[in-house]
Order: C-alpha cells, then structure tokens, then sequence
C-alpha cells in the first residue's frame, strides 16, 4: 500500500472485453484509491466502465473479460492474482456488493432469512441456528419491520425498498471493510430511495466500512460521498472532493453532468442533456474521449490524450483546458449560477 | 384447497364425459364391426349375435345405455374374448403398463436434469454440444425404430438382456429404456434452457457476490429454480409414455394395456375400446391435477385456492 490511510488502491487499470466484433476498451488506465472509512462515488453515463471497474474488485467480470495490466490492492493483497477459490473466500466477507435491482437479486425461492444467513454460513462457519439468530439482528438494523415474523417470508412477499433493505442485510452481514454499490437506489422510487441512502449512511458508521458508490446521479452523491470521480468513456476524467467537484468543477463532461441535474428552480420542460453520444470503444479516439461533445474542444484534444493536472491536492482533471497555454474558458453560466446555488443551500 | 380439489374433479368428470361421447360416436362411424373379420357367417347368424350384443338398436340408444352402465361402473363385456369383463381385462393388465410408465418417466425425468444441468454448466463446451446432439436423437427417433434398435443390439447380438417378453425386472429394463428416450430428451433439453436462463440472472451473479462456490451456487440457488418449470412438463411427457407404450408394448410382447388397446381397435372390440379410452383419460387427468398440486407445494410464490384470478 502507498498510503496507510488506504484500504483499497487502483493502478493503471485496464480492461478489455473480447467481443466478435473486437476488442472493446471498457477500462483505459483508471487510478483510484479508497480511504478507510470514505465513500468514494464513481460517477458517469452509463457504459463509462463504473460497474466493470467494481466488478473486477471482486473478479466478478464476465468470462470474456480480459485483464490487460494494472493492478488492484485490497490491504496489500494483490486481487488479480488470486484464483477463484481465493476470491471467493474474499467475496460477501471483507469486500461485498449492493446490486442495483432489488426485484431480481434475492433468490425468489429461498426464505429471506436463509439468504441473508448464507454468507454467514459460508465464511464464518456458524451453525443454522447460530446464523438465524444473526441474520434476525442484522435484519432488524437494517429496519425490517416485524423482523422475527418476517425471517420466513420468501422476497415475493416484500416491497422493493423492503427487499433492498434484505439486500444490504446480505452483503452487511459478515461487517466487510469494502461496500460496492451498485447504483442501489435506481430501481427505487425517491421517498423510499432517500430512506435506503439514510440507512446506508447510518450503518456505515456502526460498522465502519469503506463505501465506493456507483451513480449516475450527482444528486445522489452529494448527500453521500466524501469524494468523487467522474468517469467517462473507460477513464477518470476528474476526481476530487464533493465540494469541490460541485463548486469548482474544471472538466467539461463534469459541467455537462452538472447541467444536466435539475434543482427546485428547474422549471424548462426539456432537462438539458448533454449533446451527442459517448464514442465506440472498440476504436477508442486518440484524442480526450470527450472531444466530440465539447464545444470547448481545442485542436490538441483530438491529438493527445490529456494528462491530469492538479487543481489542489484533493483535485484533478484531465483537461487540456488546465494547460497554461491553452485559453482562459470559463464555465458556462448556468453552471455557474447552479455552483453559487450550491453553495448557498449548503451553508443553509 | 378443498375448494380447488372440488372443483379440478368436477371438471375430470366432465372431461371424462366428453372424451366418452366423442370416442363413442367416432367408433361407430368407423368403418366395419366387430364381425367384419368373420366372413363364414352367414346373414341371419349375424343378425343374431348383432341383437345379442345390442348393435342392431338405433346409435343414440346404444350410447344412452352406455352411459348408464358406465355410470355404474359396469363397462360391458369384451366382444374378444367372449366372458370377460373389460373392467377385469383392464386391471388385470394395468400392472405391468403402470411399472414400465413410471420406471420410464424416473428414469427419463432423473437421466434429463442430470445431462441437462451439465449442458447449462458447461454451456458453450463440447460437453454442451455433445448433450445437446444426444437430446436432439432422443427427441428424433421414434420409439418404435429405439426398440428394435435395443433389441437388435442388446439383446439379439450382445445377448445382454432378454428381447422380449415379461418375466422379471430383467424383462422390463429395454422397453423402460425405450419409454424414456423422449421424457429424457425433452427434459435434458428444458433442464439446460431454464437453467442458462437461471444462471444468468441477478440473484446468481449476488450468490457469487457472496462468496458461494461453483457448486454452492448449483446446489442452493440455480438447481430449485430451474426445475420448478420442469414440474410443469411432467404432464405432457406422461401422456408421452402413454400413447408410446402402444407401440413399445407390442413390440416387447408386454401384456399391458397398451398392447391390449392396439389389440382391440383392430377386433373392433367396441367396449373394450371405450373402457380403455376411458381410463386413459382418467390416468391423465389425474396426472395433470397432481403436477399442479405439486408445483403449488414446491413453489412458494403460487398458492393454491379455489378463487379465480
């Protein structure tokens, strides 16, 4: 580990997917750490490579996923050079996963009880009876109502939010010190989704683990992230603290998410969106990713890839825009508008 | 559930009335009668037993006095063998019919979760291609052509098993294996459909998120789900057996009752026809009526009521 304050640590990352078309460059040398304790949010559209990134965490990727180089630490262990068996015995106990949709990740035919018991039961070695009775108590933190009642019911007989509670019971269950999740609250509707990202913020201080969060919603991340990343097009474009990704954002792509975040005052018809779609990464550009949908685009962004300049120690961006010979560009002024609009409501 | 069990039964009689009807009106415009084969008699001697049996009264009250001897439980006397009961020709020969049927679908039924599990498993490999090209022969080739098959080989040229017959378990080991060619196939072939669909769904991807081996992921969570489905096609392969132990039956010289049905259309032995057809409809109503039973005791989500939707 370069840094002891880390738990988990992301080099050079490069994953490619074997297709019949060819090869398609899902993730292009991404770098990230994770701090004890953090919740580092990974933010972009989709297709940006945020869930294979996660995934390869857990060598959870499809078979035809093709590790190309780089490496990913997890407290000093190397997780790419473990096998299978090894990665299991890692899986659902120091690093577990929230998947997105809660309607189709429980087992429709096995009692809630038993699946949150399992990996109890797996890693731990506990006895049924012994696993029941901590499933019940983690059942209960998580806020099943009526929990001892309940153990029993199969997931058809759960609401959505009810059975995403389930589905945090189960990766919380053996205290992992690494959470993924995987977009959790997408699938939920927003009253409930502001419940779950409540709940996932309590239990994160009682059982102190490390959360890396997958959005694709900046609104989402504010309340929730200490740091964030922005990826775009299998690549880190940007990454630095919440405040300063929401006040002093320095990529284009990050403006273009922000613009695209509606706010109480947001009163068009249309939402802005960015323009255009993300490029073919069987043939990745040469160039920044993102040129083609920039209207601040220079000649050098279509040539060379940008290198990731330091905005302050916590804040970078790969943006030829940083350049010291490139022209001074402002972001636009809705965005300024929505970054005085922040910092106004947060000091509220 | 007693609700529910009314109201399935009340349907198999209804059912069982309809399939009586129709086959009993659908014999009598076949060509030919139980005496067509006889040619020495002459006319008045027909007209004769014709009036001993009945078949001389008008189609209509023929069925209505059928009916009413059915609905006492009395199916008539073999025109074949002159004093036996049908209901006694029948149960004497149910036995071996019954033992072969079951042996088959245990068989076919076990044999098709096992290669089809392995094709899922090892989908893409040769072991998916080989299971898939052994399904694919099982649905294909008659039961007739697999019999003689067995026949030829095992029993004439390896001299492994006897080649036909029914004096033993020995004796029931070709025509079981004959039987269970199609429930095989078709089951190996759902087994491996369902089960690719089961494995690539979120809940297995979140069971190897939890530190689940291979195996563990087989066993606990892929295995339930995908045969749940399988429980559902029980049904159709039974009557599958059914109609192939017509065939296989006479190939392998079983006295069963698929032999004894093959036996009678071509007498035109008019109420052992109907008692068989009869029964063959009961065994399958009762066949479809416990897969449902089943299948709402193996699958929590559906619960079985006597309430519509």
């Amino acid at each position: 580990m370069e840094n002891k304050d880390d738990i988990l640590e992301v080099r050079n990352l490069t994953i490619n997917f074997k297709t019949y078309a060819g090869k398609v460059q899902a993730i292009r040398d991404i770098s990230f750490d994770l701090k004890k304790g953090e919740t580092l949010a990974i933010v972009g559209e989709s297709g940006s490579g945020k869930s294979v990134t996660t995934r390869s965490i857990m060598g959870l990727n499809a078979p035809n996923a093709e590790i190309a180089g780089g490496s990913i630490k997890f407290k000093d262990e190397e997780i790419l050079d473990k096998n299978e068996k090894q990665l299991s015995k890692l899986r659902g106990k120091s690093i577990a996963e929230i998947f997105q949709d809660p309607m189709t990740s429980l087992d429709p035919t096995m009692k809630v009880g038993k699946q949150v018991a399992e990996p109890l039961r797996i890693h731990q070695g506990m006895s049924k009876e012994k696993a029941m009775e901590k499933a019940l108590e983690i059942m209960k933190l998580v806020g099943i109502t009526n929990a001892k009642e309940r153990i029993n019911d199969y997931p058809y007989q759960f609401s959505g939010g009810m059975r995403q509670r389930i589905v945090i019971a189960i990766a919380l269950v053996n205290y992992p010190q690494v959470l993924i999740a995987d977009e959790p609250t997408t699938a939920l509707d927003v009253t409930i989704q502001a419940k779950i990202l409540h709940l996932m913020k309590e239990l994160q201080t009682k059982i102190n683990t490390s959360i890396i969060f997958i959005t694709h919603d900046l609104g989402v991340v504010a309340g929730m992230a200490d740091r964030v990343a922005v990826m775009y097009a299998g690549k880190i474009v940007e990454y630095g603290t919440v405040d300063e990704i929401f006040y002093n954002a320095k990529h284009p792509y990050t403006w273009g998410l922000l613009g695209s975040m509606p706010t109480l005052d947001t009163d068009a018809d249309v939402l802005p969106s960015i323009p255009g779609t993300p490029p073919d990464l069987l043939e990745p550009p040469v160039g920044d990713a993102f040129a083609a949908r920039n209207k601040y685009a220079l000649k050098i962004d279509t040539l060379k890839q940008p290198p990731f300049f330091k905005v302050s120690n916590t804040h970078y961006a790969a943006t030829w825009l940083l350049d010291d010979r490139a022209p001074k560009v402002t972001p636009p002024a809705d965005i300024v508008k929505r970054q005085e609009h922040f910092k106004a409501t947060h000091n509220n | 559930m007693v609700r529910y069990l009314a109201k399935r039964i009340f349907y198999l009689i209804l059912t069982l009335f309809i399939v009586t009807t129709v086959t009993f009106f659908l014999m009598k415009i076949m060509p030919g009668t139980p005496l067509t084969n006889e040619a020495k008699l002459s006319p008045s001697e027909r007209n004769m037993v014709l009036q001993q049996y009945g078949l001389n009264k008008p189609v209509w009250q023929q069925y209505i006095s059928y009916i009413a001897n059915a609905v006492h439980g009395n199916f008539g006397t073999s025109f074949q063998f002159s004093d036996q009961q049908v209901s006694y020709l029948i149960s004497s020969r149910v036995g071996p019919s019954l033992l072969l049927g079951l042996q088959a679908i245990i068989v076919g039924v076990l044999a098709g979760i096992v290669v089809g599990s392995l094709g899922a498993i090892k989908k893409g490999t040769w072991v998916d291609t080989t299971t898939t090209i052994v399904s694919i022969l099982g649905i294909s080739i008659p039961s007739f052509v697999l019999s003689i098959l067995l026949q030829y080989f095992v029993a004439l040229k390896w001299g492994w098993l006897p080649i036909a017959g029914w004096s033993g378990f020995a004796y029931t080991i070709l025509p079981t294996l004959a039987l269970a060619a199609m429930p095989f196939a078709e089951s190996a072939r759902f087994v491996r459909t369902e089960m690719v669909d089961v494995l690539s769904a979120d809940y297995i991807e979140l069971a190897r998120a939890k530190g689940l081996s291979k195996f563990g992921i087989i066993y606990h969570h892929a295995l339930r789900n995908s045969l749940i489905p399988l429980v559902t096609i029980v049904g159709p392969l039974a009557v599958n057996i059914m109609t192939g132990s017509l065939v296989v039956e006479n190939i392998f010289a079983i006295p069963g009752i698929g032999e004894q049905f093959v036996n009678s259309v071509v007498t035109n032995d008019y109420p052992t026809i109907m008692g068989l057809t009869i029964m063959y409809c009961f065994m399958l109503c009762v066949v479809l009526l416990i897969t449902d039973i089943i299948y709402g005791l193996i699958d929590p989500r559906i619960r079985i009521t006597g309430k519509r939707g």
